[in-house]
């Protein structure tokens, strides 16, 4: 692809949640009050590496999240920063407790949610969350984030240590493309690449798919700017008007319901504020099935290929 | 402190908790009566480092109110113990008060968790003692469960939790009046044998008969802890203590009192 995408692969492949327990060990080791709790899926969120390396800062709280997350309230009092790992769609089961036990409080503590969207796969929709980025946006002191790669999950482990209160990251199971490290700031948007004729913003893993539907695009003539968030929350509003503005033409691109999610958090910002055309392009209100991630993504319209077609329809 | 001082006191924290409902028109006096001995043994005998003029100090014990709906209670007692002024009643419930509907750390001095939602306190206090005993604080946490709050499931993920950390830096108070918004226990969900029930969960247990009476109160509160066990305190309490109207009547669990019935809760409450 053209030399002026500003994310230039490693050539290597990793899970962002395998990232994720790799970053933990690395912030344990330069903050001693970093804690980690699991509910019973250390070996899944791969905090297991951080179980290993300090095993006297894991607690395993057993299969109820719920509990965990009310627990690891009660830590941040005594001066620790817990970090609760489980699968994403159990943001659902402990949502009270990260409401009321932790978000209402602005108690300082991490949830690093992993297996989220339906690129989690054959364990099928029962588990795959497709609501979680709506659940935690919507919530007040909350801050969230997707990462597109292992490189940017180190960045938003880090950055999430570094903020005094809750803090949500999204992680994903599939293996996928590592990006060289790009300049990280919480709350700022990512140009990755220009373009005159539309603008595609996405996040988190789904950065992979909307770089090919940039590329097929390109091929059919069509010059797509691609604006990448790793944080939605707190949303980076001006980047988003302002590409709104530049191109008149705007898509959002997320694994995660067209509800409550990405598309909504640009809608918020560019709303009334100029004459684009608007599509949310993601899970459209509907639960996912079991099959192979790539099967999954086809079928919900979410690989390079679909993308680049629903954009050209347009 | 002596018990009859903590009596009077006790009386006192009564009164406060009908002046505010009378007030406010709203709020939960009942569970707020049965609880208010424990709560004030708490805070001026047996909660070491409670400083109003330090209410962060970081060695302080921590008191967790589960039951939040309580509130009046926990506020009648952090007042008469100065963390803030009578005239703080006056916006119990009202726009920009520090006394909110249920208790909340960020606006009420003295307070230690935001609670209200059933069940969170106790897994909060779980994690408090938890997070004492891996950074050495030498603190005690004590949290008030209610009867009716342990139909959630997460007072039993909590319980399961305290034993299996050995947090004898817990100590978890139940408040047992039998009765919940709906009715009784036993018509709304039986807790059955609730002393075997906690016993089950590895719980280091002491019953209080009368969970009214400050000698017995304190008493339980006092005994030394038992290595490697959270202790639990079943409280066995009457709903609306103190006010011969409210006691025992299922109706006084979320309804405030208007002017004529809090004169008179308030004359029956005199020294």
């Amino acid at each position: 692809m053209s030399s002026n995408i500003k994310a230039i692969p490693t050539g290597e492949k990793e899970s962002v949640r395998v990232a994720y327990g790799k970053a933990l060990v690395k912030l344990g080791e330069k903050n001693e009050k970093v804690v980690v709790l699991d509910a019973d899926l250390a070996q899944a969120t791969m905090t297991n590496a951080f179980q290993k390396a300090f095993p006297a800062r894991h607690y395993d709280c057993g299969i109820a999240e719920a509990n965990m997350v009310d627990i690891a309230a009660g830590m941040s009092t005594m001066g620790l920063i817990p970090f609760c790992s489980t699968f994403a769609v159990f943001a659902g089961r402990s949502y009270d407790q990260i409401r009321n036990g932790v978000c209402y409080p602005k108690f300082n503590v991490k949830f690093g949610f992993s297996h989220a969207g339906i690129t989690l796969g054959e364990d099928g929709g029962s588990h795959q969350a497709i609501e979680d980025l709506a659940l935690m946006r919507v919530l007040p002191n909350m801050t969230v984030f997707a990462p597109s790669d292992a490189n940017e999950c180190y960045q938003c482990v880090e950055a999430a240590a570094e903020i005094d209160g809750p803090v949500y990251i999204r992680t994903a199971r599939l293996a996928s493309p590592v990006y060289e490290a790009r300049p990280f700031e919480v709350g700022k948007g990512q140009v990755i690449k220009e373009g005159k004729d539309c603008v595609i913003f996405t996040c988190g893993i789904m950065l992979e798919h909307t770089l090919e539907a940039v590329q097929r695009l390109q091929e059919q003539g069509v010059d797509a700017a691609l604006v990448h968030f790793h944080t939605i929350k707190p949303f980076d509003k001006e980047l988003a008007l302002a590409w709104a503005l530049k191109t008149g033409h705007v898509f959002t691109v997320e694994e995660h319901s067209v509800i409550g999610g990405l598309g909504d958090a640009v809608a918020d910002a560019i709303c009334g504020k100029g004459a684009f055309t608007f599509q949310k392009i993601g899970i459209d209100d509907v639960f996912g099935q079991s099959g192979k991630p790539a099967d999954l993504l086809k079928e919900y319209g979410l690989d390079g290929e679909s993308i680049a077609s629903k954009i050209l329809a347009k | 402190m002596e018990v009859r001082e903590l009596e009077k006191v006790a009386k006192q924290v009564r009164r406060d908790i009908i002046i505010m409902t009378n007030k406010a028109g709203a709020g939960h006096p009942g569970g707020s009566l049965s609880c208010t001995d424990a709560l004030v043994a708490l805070y001026f005998d047996v909660m070491k480092g409670v400083d109003p003029a330090d209410d962060k100090n970081p060695n302080r014990d921590r008191f967790v109110l589960s039951k939040g709906h309580a509130a009046p209670a926990l506020y009648g007692t952090l007042c008469e113990r100065g963390f803030f002024g009578r005239e703080e009643f006056d916006k119990f419930r009202q726009l920009h008060g520090i006394l909110q509907g249920h208790p909340d750390i960020k606006k009420c001095p003295g307070v230690d968790a935001s609670t209200g939602s059933l069940g969170q306190g106790i897994s909060i206090a779980v994690g408090m003692a938890l997070g004492a005993k891996h950074t050495g604080n030498p603190c005690h946490v004590y949290t008030m469960i209610g009867d009716g709050e342990s139909d959630e499931g997460l007072v039993w993920e909590a319980s399961m939790a305290a034993a299996h950390y050995k947090l004898d830096n817990l100590t978890v108070i139940l408040d047992h009046n039998g009765m919940q918004i709906d009715g009784t226990n036993d018509q709304v969900m039986s807790l059955g044998d609730v002393w075997a029930k906690f016993q089950a969960f590895g719980y280091d247990m002491i019953e209080v008969k009368d969970g009214n009476d400050m000698q017995q109160v304190l008493d339980a509160l006092r005994a030394p802890a038992c290595p490697g066990k959270p202790r639990f305190i079943l409280l066995q309490t009457l709903k609306g203590k103190g006010v011969s109207f409210m006691e025992g009547q299922v109706g006084w669990h979320g309804k405030a009192p208007n002017n004529e019935q809090a004169a008179q809760a308030l004359k029956e409450l005199e020294d």
